[in-house]
C-alpha cells in the first residue's frame, strides 16, 4: 500500500498522531493557536468511537483527563500557554498517580495572557515545574510536521511505559504552517494495565489510586519511585546532532528556532565556516551526556550559543551539561521578534570572530 | 532550485488560499515546501502575507528574510515586500492597485527585478467572479515557473475544495487560465 502524503498544519499532524496511537479520549477548552487540534478531534474521534468533550473550562478538562487516564484509557488534552498555567494543579495530581496523560502545549507569548505570537517561553514551565511537588514531565520538542505527527504517536507509548505524563511543546510557528506529512503506519506498543487501572473490581480486589501519604514514610517512598523513575527515562533521551571535530562553535536550539538556526549553520558551512549544530528532541530528560562527549571530542575549545524565542531558559540546561568547561551564550528572541536566518549567522559569525578563528 | 515566494495583499483578496494553493500543487510536483501563514486581526481589511518555500532539498527556515519571488497584490504590499526582494527576483505585481507611476524611482526598480504586471482584479472581474484575482495570480505565476504543471494543479485545487465547494472548481481553473494566457500573451519567459 503507498503510504499517503498530505499537506498539514503542525497542529494537524499532532492531532494524527494522537489517532494514530489509537487515543480515544479528548478534553480540551479552546485557546488560540491550538484550535484546530479540538476541531479535528470533534470531527474524526466519535467516528472512531472515542469521546470527544469540550470541557468548561482547562481545569474541568485536565480533571476530565486525570479521570480517563486512571481508566486506562489513552486520552489527552491540548492547550496554549495561559490554559496549561491553568491545568498546573491537575499535572501535579496526575504525575503523582502515574498516569499515563499526553498532554500538549503549543506555546504562544507571555506572561500573562501575552499574544498569539509564537514564543519558547514555556521551557521552564514544561521543563522545570508546572505543579507543585517533585515530579517531572517527560518533554518532548518536534520541530517539523513529520515529527509532530510520530512523536505525538510514540508520547502514547512512552506515557504508558512510564506511567507518567508526557508534555508535546510545539509552538505558533510549527502549530500554523503547513508541511507534507507522510502517514505511515507507526509501531506504537500498548502496556498492561490490569495491574493498576481503575476497570471495576469485577473479579478482583478493589484497588484505588491515590496521592495522599500521611505516613511519612510512604511519601518518602513514593518520592523515591518517581526519582527513579525519571533516571530511568534517561533510555528515551532524543536528540538531532550535527557536527564534526573540528568545530569550535555549536549551536544548540529547540522547535521551531532550530529550523531557522539550522539554516544559518548550513549557509555558514556553504561559505566554508566550522560550524556544529544540535538539537534537543527530549528537553526532559535533557541530553546531557551527548553534550558532555561533544565537549570530549572536540580538538577545539567550544563554544556553544543557545538561540530561543524567550529571554533565555534552555541555555540553563546547556550550562549545565557543560559544566563550565565551555562559554555558553544566549541569543533571546521574545515574543514577535523571530529572528531571520541571517540574524543568527551574523551572530555566529561575531562569536567566531571574537574566537579569532580563521575560514577553513 | 528554490523558490522562496510572498504573497500579499488585503485581507479578503486570498491570499492565503493562494499560498495553500500553491503549496498543495508544488508537494504534488514532488517538491519539499513549507506554507507559513501570518495569522491575525487580516481577516477583513488589513494587510495579510504568507511565505511558502519551494525546494528540492529538505527546508530549514520556514521564514525568509529576502524572498526571490513575490505576488504583489495592493500598493502597501508593494511598497513593504519589494525593497526585500533578492537580486534578481521575479513579482506579479496586481496593475489595477499597483501603478508604476505611482511608485518613486520605479526605473530603477525596474532593472534591477523582473516584474509581470497583470491586472488580476479585472481580469477576475470579466468573469464575474470578482473573488478569483488570487486564482490569476496563481495562472501567472504558473506559466513564469512552471513548478508544477496543469495536471498537478488541477488535483491540488480539487483536493482544496473539498467536498461542499466541488462547484467553485471550473470558474477557479477558468481565473487560472486567464492569468495564465495573459503573461503569455504580454510577456516572453
Amino acid at each position: 500500500m503507498k503510504t499517503k502524503k498530505i499537506l498539514v498544519k503542525g497542529v494537524e499532524a499532532i492531532a494524527l498522531g494522537a489517532l494514530e496511537a489509537e487515543c480515544k479520549c479528548y478534553f480540551g477548552y479552546p485557546i488560540t493557536p491550538q484550535n484546530d487540534i479540538p476541531e479535528f478531534m470533534a470531527r474524526e474521534l466519535p467516528k472512531r468511537g472515542g469521546v470527544f468533550l469540550q470541557a468548561e473550562s482547562e481545569l474541568a478538562a485536565i480533571n476530565m483527563l486525570l479521570g480517563a487516564c486512571a481508566t486506562g484509557t489513552r486520552a489527552m488534552t491540548t492547550s496554549s500557554s495561559p490554559g496549561i498555567s491553568l491545568m498546573c494543579e491537575g499535572f501535579s495530581y496526575i504525575a503523582a498517580l502515574e498516569l499515563p496523560a499526553v498532554i500538549v502545549n503549543v506555546m504562544r507569548g507571555g506572561p500573562g495572557l501575552g499574544g498569539i505570537e509564537a514564543s519558547q517561553g514555556d521551557y521552564f514551565q514544561a521543563v522545570k515545574g508546572s505543579g507543585h511537588g517533585d515530579f517531572h514531565f517527560l518533554v518532548l520538542a518536534p520541530y517539523n510536521a513529520q515529527e509532530a505527527y510520530e512523536l505525538t504517536a510514540k508520547a502514547f507509548e512512552l506515557a504508558e511505559k512510564y506511567r507518567n505524563p508526557i508534555m508535546i511543546l510545539s509552538d505558533a510557528i510549527l502549530g500554523q504552517m503547513k508541511e507534507p506529512l507522510v502517514l505511515k503506519k507507526l509501531k506504537i506498543k500498548k502496556y498492561p494495565k490490569d495491574d493498576w487501572a481503575l476497570t471495576g473490581a469485577k473479579g478482583r480486589p478493589s484497588r484505588f489510586l491515590r496521592s495522599l501519604f500521611l505516613d511519612a514514610q510512604e511519601l518518602k517512598e513514593m518520592n523515591i519511585k518517581l526519582m527513579k523513575k525519571y533516571k530511568a527515562m534517561q533510555k528515551d533521551i532524543k536528540f538531532e546532532s550535527d557536527i564534526s571535530e573540528e568545530d569550535n562553535i555549536i549551536v544548540v536550539a529547540f522547535g521551531s528556532i532550530a529550523r531557522i538556526a539550522k539554516e544559518a549553520v548550513n549557509n555558514l558551512r556553504e561559505k566554508g565556516y566550522s560550524v556544529g549544530y544540535f538539537r534537543p528532541i527530549t528537553l526532559f530528560p535533557f541530553p546531557e551526556k551527548p553534550i558532555k562527549k561533544i565537549i570530549e571530542k572536540a580538538k577545539k575549545p567550544l563554544k556553544f550559543i543557545v538561540p530561543e524565542l524567550n529571554c533565555g531558559q534552555m541555555i540553563e540546561d546547556v550550562r549545565l551539561a557543560v559544566e563550565g568547561r565551555a562559554s555558553v551564550i544566549s541569543l533571546p528572541y521574545p515574543p514577535s521578534v523571530i529572528p531571520f536566518p541571517e540574524e543568527i549567522e551574523k551572530e555566529i559569525k561575531k562569536c567566531l570572530n571574537s574566537l579569532s578563528s580563521r575560514k577553513v | 532550485m528554490k523558490l522562496e515566494l510572498i504573497i500579499s495583499g488585503f485581507g479578503g483578496q486570498g491570499v492565503l488560499f493562494a499560498g495553500n494553493l500553491i503549496a498543495q500543487a508544488s508537494m504534488i510536483a514532488n517538491y519539499n515546501v513549507t506554507y507559513l501563514p501570518v495569522y491575525g486581526p487580516e481577516m477583513r481589511g488589513g494587510t495579510c502575507n504568507c511565505t511558502v518555500i519551494i525546494s528540492k532539498k529538505s527546508i530549514a527556515s520556514p521564514i525568509v528574510a529576502r524572498p526571490s519571488f513575490l505576488i504583489i497584490m495592493n500598493y502597501p504590499s508593494f511598497i513593504k515586500f519589494v525593497p526585500k526582494l533578492k537580486k534578481a527576483g521575479s513579482a506579479i505585481i496586481n496593475s489595477d492597485f499597483v501603478k508604476p507611476e505611482n511608485i518613486e524611482d520605479f526605473e530603477k526598480l525596474e532593472k534591477k527585478y523582473k516584474f509581470y504586471f497583470i491586472p488580476v482584479s479585472s481580469l477576475a472581474e470579466s468573469l464575474n467572479t470578482p473573488l478569483l484575482a488570487n486564482l490569476c495570480a496563481i495562472g501567472a505565476f504558473y506559466q513564469i515557473t512552471k513548478v508544477f504543471n496543469r495536471k498537478q494543479f488541477e488535483k491540488a485545487l480539487k483536493e482544496i475544495l473539498s467536498k461542499g465547494k466541488a462547484h467553485l472548481f471550473e470558474p477557479n481553473l477558468k481565473a487560472f487560465e486567464l492569468g495564465a494566457q495573459y503573461i503569455k500573451k504580454n510577456y516572453k519567459i
